[in-house]
């Protein structure tokens, strides 16, 4: 086997070395019935050029990557400069472990560093623990987090998150047993502020939210007493949109496949976890931090590892201990590319090229935008015929559109959301317009 | 160590990005001035030359598997296939969007329920679900599912998980976010289960054990089907923590152990890389009274398609925001495919052949405090070595020889802990290598212990210290006030 | 380091000095030396009632977590603010400097329960 380096003689060699006849006797204390039981897999060895060969008939099986994508909902097509995936490719980064030896992982360490550097910045906060899985468990672990604060049991969610967010959320609180209260949106397509429940620990809101409408953030936190205020909130968009950490949120998240991350069919994502530095000691998962060396020389560690399950354990911040380390450094590796300036230019080509389709969209007959708030680079269409149809058409010419199911759920009836990002031409979302018109 | 806040800013990163090709209108047309960024993130703005630059500088500061042997206790670190990176990174699975209909995404779905079937024949099991990501979030979900079977049984007075004294922190950790206390079973003389202990716990507020099998000594547990038979007799659940698969793939399965959920990591046992702490894949593998309570959406298929199922009234709901880590489950395909029951078998072999042979040699110079035959990994003890001299300074003397250390300090019932787990991918002279050089540190640590205390002196950086880092915490570039 | 013989101690290696009807509660010097460099310490909210055997406090160095355990029952009337700085004072000035609240006796006769220096010492010898 190409992996093993040892062949039969060595193998004799080191059983005769170890005083043993075979190497079944190596397994002597796994119980007789157990190995007796043992069925195999009927899966012969293959070559790597027939696994190449049939990963490759897989891949090409999937239709999606040849169509136009009007997909979002917290994973959306971006551009990564070519850069980033050669350097994310160094084998030096992947084949690494957790950096507990830091004086052999300064790299990993210093990108976490960074990486924390970034994400405080962008979200205007004033920490930034080195990453969670995705988008939705750093959200299910904020609300954890804010019951563990403020212990009141009931946590306020506004219902126009995303539902994968919502379901994961709902589950860790099941366990948790903490109350999860709805609060309802407004016609703008907002979290409506003027029915927020009393006694909270925390409100959750998501900005900008499943309808791709940014939330008023403003004066929110001031209206919110002693209750926490979490958002979850989409980082391409922050580089031109004010940070929740400006309006006072207590704990920002959110999902950072759009800093460089292939879709990948949703996994592995990105769970940014941002919050102030009074929370520190509630905070889950990793965090890198400055210190020196014998010599007194700048480097890096995992530090405040006393929150963690290793030293904590049934009392640790969160079980959490894999994270998504290398989806982090290729977001690091991504915003150092682009710098605040790509940033704030490539939200700039959403938020326009959004616009500009829906404002044509706007002008058709028969269809009408479902919410009249202010948004990014995402919005719903409701059309005055059947949605289902309209996505047919849609994916007729090419393109990819959720299903209208994805609205329904979140009670907005015959609706589609589109998501446009800096990859879309205009002649592309000319042919949206033309589709939906019946021109074509 | 200089960070990237600290290299030359250029003008902005012009030529990435396209110019807008629609009439633009600027943020303030579009949003109003309240919701737009008063004030830039400090990401600074540099050259490609700089940015590449900059992280292979970065990167030659790590140590990784393509560097030499890791041998890390618990984490399995073998080699990583490059034909794996290969295979996810195929733009037909890469730029799949996981909110497109299920007719455009067949290939992957087609994966994920292939990979799905392979990993319940691994597990011995009936019903996979590939939605966890780690392994730490595998054993979540389990307990989810402990919680979720008991809920639906009435029996929610069953609030207590046991767990050996040798478990990793993640156990408890993982149990407690699920909601359930912890209690403690000391192992025995021999490292095992303690079945008295265990037995004398049982009771009906017992929701179950988990269980590391082999455990974090290497040692597996001889009477695992009396303990898992006591466990079900007293109506709990057996918990099966995955991390040391590695030692019986391919020889024995999980659920004819008496397994009831068993985790995977993709990224030990199946090859995936560990990424620098991440991502990894903890695909949960369940007993028949469990399958209902899967997480949504299942892949499933129908006549000759594949397809989500989110028709599971009983499912715990979702752990994940999609399917888990599609690319990750890719790898660890690419890796089952090429191997076979063949190559299987042929890695617990040796991962275990490898371990054997080091811990007889091993045991010579650092003492053993189990002394017995061993599955993938052994721990030793620092202990008695030289005065004075602790495991953190054999760990950072290896360094020094251009070794990654092995765990140290877990597991936690064997004092000055080093936990050694060689893996199959590693040939027999690398093993004589670092054998030799961890008896030469045994020597060194009795004639020359300061070359201990002070090591490295040959890394990137000397000794890091922690105290520092803790009592005044510095997480985040400190920019000069504008 | 000497343990005062004014001072009664605790099996989880807390001390207690006596003045008047209030108690003085820290670490012992064993346990701040098992611990290591202590790094960050919770303190107790002033005004909590609290029981004897109850969770005082944690100290905490870089790898490790220790509760700290009251050794008296009653109110917690005064904390020491100054290990949130300087969390180093307990391994210093484990004795003295290093306390970490002060208890009002709720029920003096419990410190009969307590070890003295003598039987402490024997304790960790």
């Amino acid at each position: 086997m190409r992996y093993i380096p040892n062949a039969d003689a060595d193998r004799q060699a080191m059983l005769r070395e170890i005083g043993r006849s075979s190497i079944d006797e190596l397994f002597a204390d796994i119980p007789q019935p157990v190995i007796d039981a043992h069925r195999p897999l009927n899966l012969l060895p293959r070559s790597e050029l027939e696994v190449l060969d049939e990963l490759t008939r897989l891949a090409d099986a999937n239709e999606a990557p040849g169509r136009v994508p009007l997909l979002g909902g917290g994973v959306y097509d971006h551009y990564i400069p070519r850069a980033v995936h050669h350097l994310a490719s160094r084998s030096e980064f992947y084949t690494a472990y957790t950096p507990y030896q830091p004086e052999i992982s300064q790299g990993t360490l210093t990108v976490m560093f960074e990486f924390q550097t970034m994400i405080s910045e962008l979200t205007g906060m004033e920490i930034a623990n080195a990453s969670m899985y995705d988008g939705a468990t750093a959200l299910a672990e904020a609300v954890l987090m804010a019951e563990r604060i403020r212990k009141h049991g009931r946590v306020a969610v506004a219902a126009n998150l995303f539902s994968h967010n919502r379901r994961v959320i709902n589950t860790y609180a099941w366990a948790a047993g903490v109350e999860l209260v709805d609060v309802p949106f407004t016609p703008a397509g907002r979290c409506d502020l003027a029915r927020l429940p009393e006694g909270i620990s925390a409100l959750v809101v998501q900005s900008p939210n499943a309808f791709g409408v940014i939330e008023a953030l403003d004066g929110l936190k001031a209206r919110l007493g002693d209750a926490l205020l979490i958002v979850a909130t989409y980082p391409l968009a922050l580089g031109i949109l004010e940070p929740p950490g400006a309006f006072g949120a207590d704990i920002v998240v959110g999902e950072g496949q759009c800093l460089g991350l292939p879709m990948g069919y949703g996994g592995p994502l990105l769970g940014l976890f941002a919050t102030k530095k009074e929370h520190l000691r509630q905070l889950p998962g990793r965090v890198a931090g400055r210190t020196v060396d014998a010599d007194g020389r700048l480097g890096y560690t995992m530090t405040a590892q006393t929150r963690e399950q290793h030293i904590r354990r049934e009392k640790a911040t969160s079980n959490i201990c894999t994270n998504s380390a290398h989806c982090a450094l290729t977001a690091t590796v991504y915003l150092a590319s682009v710098g605040a300036g790509g940033l704030r230019q490539v939200a700039l080509l959403n938020l326009e090229k959004a616009h500009y389709l829906a404002a044509k969209i706007e002008k058709l007959k028969g269809y009408s935008l479902a919410f009249d708030g202010p948004f990014f680079n995402e919005f719903v269409v409701r059309p005055s015929g059947d949605a289902g149809a309209v996505r047919e058409r849609l994916e007729a010419g090419g393109f990819l559109v959720e299903s209208s199911q994805t609205m329904a759920d979140l009670g907005v009836p015959n609706a589609l959301r589109l998501a446009v990002t800096e990859r879309r031409t205009r002649a592309e979302l000319d042919r949206v317009v033309d589709i939906l018109g019946g021109k074509r | 160590m200089r960070t990237i806040f600290e290299r030359g800013a250029a003008e902005a990163a012009d030529g990435i990005f396209p110019a807008c090709d629609v009439p633009a209108k600027g943020p303030a047309a579009w949003l109003g001035a309240n919701l737009i960024r008063s004030k830039l993130p400090r990401i600074p703005n540099t050259s490609e030359t700089t940015v590449v630059r900059h992280y292979t500088r970065l990167c030659k500061l790590n140590y990784g598997v393509d560097d030499g042997i890791y041998p890390l206790g618990s984490c399995t670190m073998k080699y990583n296939p490059k034909v794996n990176e290969d295979t996810a990174a195929l733009p037909g699975f890469a730029d799949a969007h996981p909110g497109a209909d299920e007719r455009y995404v067949q290939g992957s779905l087609e994966l994920l329920y292939e990979l799905t079937r392979l990993l319940q024949g691994i597990a011995g099991l009936p019903a996979v679900t590939l939605q966890p990501v780690a392994g730490a979030h595998g054993e979540l979900t389990g307990m989810f599912l402990f919680r979720k079977y008991f809920e639906s049984r009435g029996e929610t007075q069953r609030t207590r998980i046991l767990l050996p004294d040798s478990a990793h922190g993640t156990n408890p950790a993982s149990a407690a976010v699920a909601g359930f206390s912890v209690t403690e079973i000391p192992s025995n003389a021999r490292g095992t289960v303690n079945l008295e202990a265990l037995r004398a716990q049982l009771d009906d507020t017992v929701a179950g054990i988990m269980l590391t099998v082999p455990n974090t000594l290497g040692i597996f547990e001889e009477n695992i089907l009396e303990v898992t038979r006591a466990v079900h007799e007293a109506g709990g659940l057996c918990y099966f923590d995955g991390a040391n698969l590695n030692s019986f793939i391919g020889r024995a399965r999980p659920g004819d152990m008496g397994a009831d959920v068993f985790h995977f990591n993709l990224h030990k046992t199946l090859s995936t890389p560990h990424g620098g702490g991440g991502p990894g894949a903890g695909a949960v593998a369940v007993s028949e009274p469990l399958v209902d309570f899967l997480p949504v959406p299942r892949v499933v298929k129908r006549r000759d398609r594949y397809a989500l199922d989110w028709d599971c009234p009983k499912s715990i709901g979702s752990v994940h925001s999609f399917f888990g880590n599609v690319l990750v489950a890719i790898k660890a395909y690419t890796y089952v495919l090429q191997l076979g029951d063949e190559g299987l078998r042929a890695v617990s072999d040796n991962a275990v052949l490898n371990a054997n042979y080091l811990q007889e040699r091993l045991k010579r110079t650092y003492t053993l405090p189990y002394d017995r035959l061993c599955k993938h990994e052994f721990v030793l003890t620092s202990e008695g070595l030289a005065k004075g001299v602790t495991t953190l300074d054999v760990a950072k003397r290896l360094i020094d020889y251009g070794i990654h250390p092995p765990t140290v300090y877990f597991p936690l019932i064997v004092h000055e802990a080093l936990m050694i787990e060689p893996t199959e991918t590693e040939s027999r002279e690398t093993l004589d290598r670092f054998a030799e050089i961890l008896e030469r540190i045994a020597v060194e640590a009795r004639e020359h212990p300061e070359l201990l205390h002070e090591a490295p002196t040959r890394a990137p950086v000397r000794r890091l210290d922690q105290t520092v880092a803790a009592r005044n915490p510095v997480f985040t570039f400190p920019f000069e006030t504008e | 380091m000497a343990y005062p013989t004014s001072y009664r101690y605790t099996k989880e290696h807390e001390w207690v000095k006596i003045e008047g009807n209030r108690a003085r509660v820290g670490i012992t010097d064993h346990a701040q030396a098992e611990l290591g460099d202590v790094v960050f310490v919770e303190l107790p909210t002033v005004g909590a009632d609290i029981k004897q055997g109850g969770l005082l406090g944690t100290v905490e160095s870089v790898k490790a977590v220790s509760d700290v355990y009251a050794p008296v029952s009653g109110k917690v009337v005064e904390v020491n603010r100054d290990l949130e700085q300087s969390p180093e004072t307990v391994n210093q000035s484990p004795h003295e400097a290093g306390w970490i609240a002060v208890i009002q006796l709720a029920n003096p006769s419990e410190t009969g329960n307590l070890l003295d220096a003598a039987a402490y010492e024997a304790l960790i010898a």
